[in-house]
């Protein structure tokens, strides 16, 4: 029953929330939050195709969830001191409020 | 990999990964949503483990759940609107774009995985993945992507102090 297409599922319906968190959520940390679920997702796919897949020996999915990770965490906290720099000019976290070059 | 209790525990472990995952998008309080996203990394993490990746497992229990969630709970409390409580709009008409693309995409991604039996194929469960594997593996045949993603963390992390602390001297 545990085989590779129920984690491919469950990544995709992770995927599908956080498309829905981005496309349609009116505040910008809702939206960080769709990127994390959808990075989380493919996270969990790569490490179930290492478990799956035909070479696991070669640790290919595990190291590329490692650097994965790392770029996610980067990006959250490049992300996250934008929405406060955002936050302290407009006093929004409303990504329909910035929506004028001159600060 | 088909004892009962692994099905057991990973009908648990998926059962709460996806309910902390509807919840941090879906529940109006924003504090709400923060604090699910951290359940929703724990039960990442516990996938992880149940897949045999405990290392990968810890790191990432150690960067979301410990650093990821901590620092998107600050943004949230730091930029929390004064007067209406942090309520955000719940679910309208005006969202239905936004699910029908998601309903689309998860439906193209899911009937892709049922058209591939190839992925059926019942595979024997690999060693466990060696924490001393995956440190010569990143120092010999992965150095360049490691020091890469070092030189990428500190701009990273120069770039975020610096906006965050710009607007501290008025301007």
């Amino acid at each position: 029953m545990i085989s590779l297409p129920i984690f491919l599922i469950l990544s995709a319906i992770l995927f599908s929330l956080g498309l829905f968190a981005v496309l349609s959520r009116h505040s910008m940390i809702l939206l960080l939050i769709g990127v994390e679920l959808m990075l989380a997702s493919a996270n969990l796919n790569f490490i179930a195709f290492w478990r799956f897949g035909p070479h696991p020996e070669a640790m290919t999915g595990a190291l590329f969830v490692l650097f994965s990770i790392a770029v996610a965490a980067a990006e959250a906290a490049v992300g996250l001191s934008l929405i406060l720099l955002i936050y302290r000019h407009l006093r929004s976290t409303n990504p329909k409020d910035v929506n004028s070059l001159h600060g | 990999m088909n004892s009962l209790s692994e099905i057991i525990a990973f009908l648990l472990i998926s059962s709460l990964t996806l309910g902390a995952a509807i919840a941090a998008v879906g529940l109006r309080n924003i504090v709400h949503c923060g604090l699910s996203l951290a359940v929703f990394f724990v039960g990442v993490a516990g996938l992880y483990l149940l897949l045999g990746a405990e290392f990968i497992g810890f790191i990432q229990l150690l960067v979301y759940v410990g650093a990821v969630a901590v620092l998107i709970m600050f943004v949230i409390l730091l930029t929390r609107p004064e007067d209406e409580a942090a309520k955000l709009p719940g679910l309208r008409w005006r969202q239905l774009p936004g699910v029908l693309i998601a309903a689309g995409v998860f439906l193209v991604i899911y009937l892709a995985i049922m058209r591939s039996p190839s992925l059926l194929r019942d595979v024997p469960e690999p060693a466990a993945l060696s924490i001393q594997a995956v440190g010569e593996a990143l120092v010999s045949g992965h150095l360049l992507a490691l020091m890469a993603i070092g030189v990428l963390l500190t701009a990273a992390l120069i770039g975020a102090a610096l906006f965050a602390m710009e607007g501290e001297d008025g301007k």
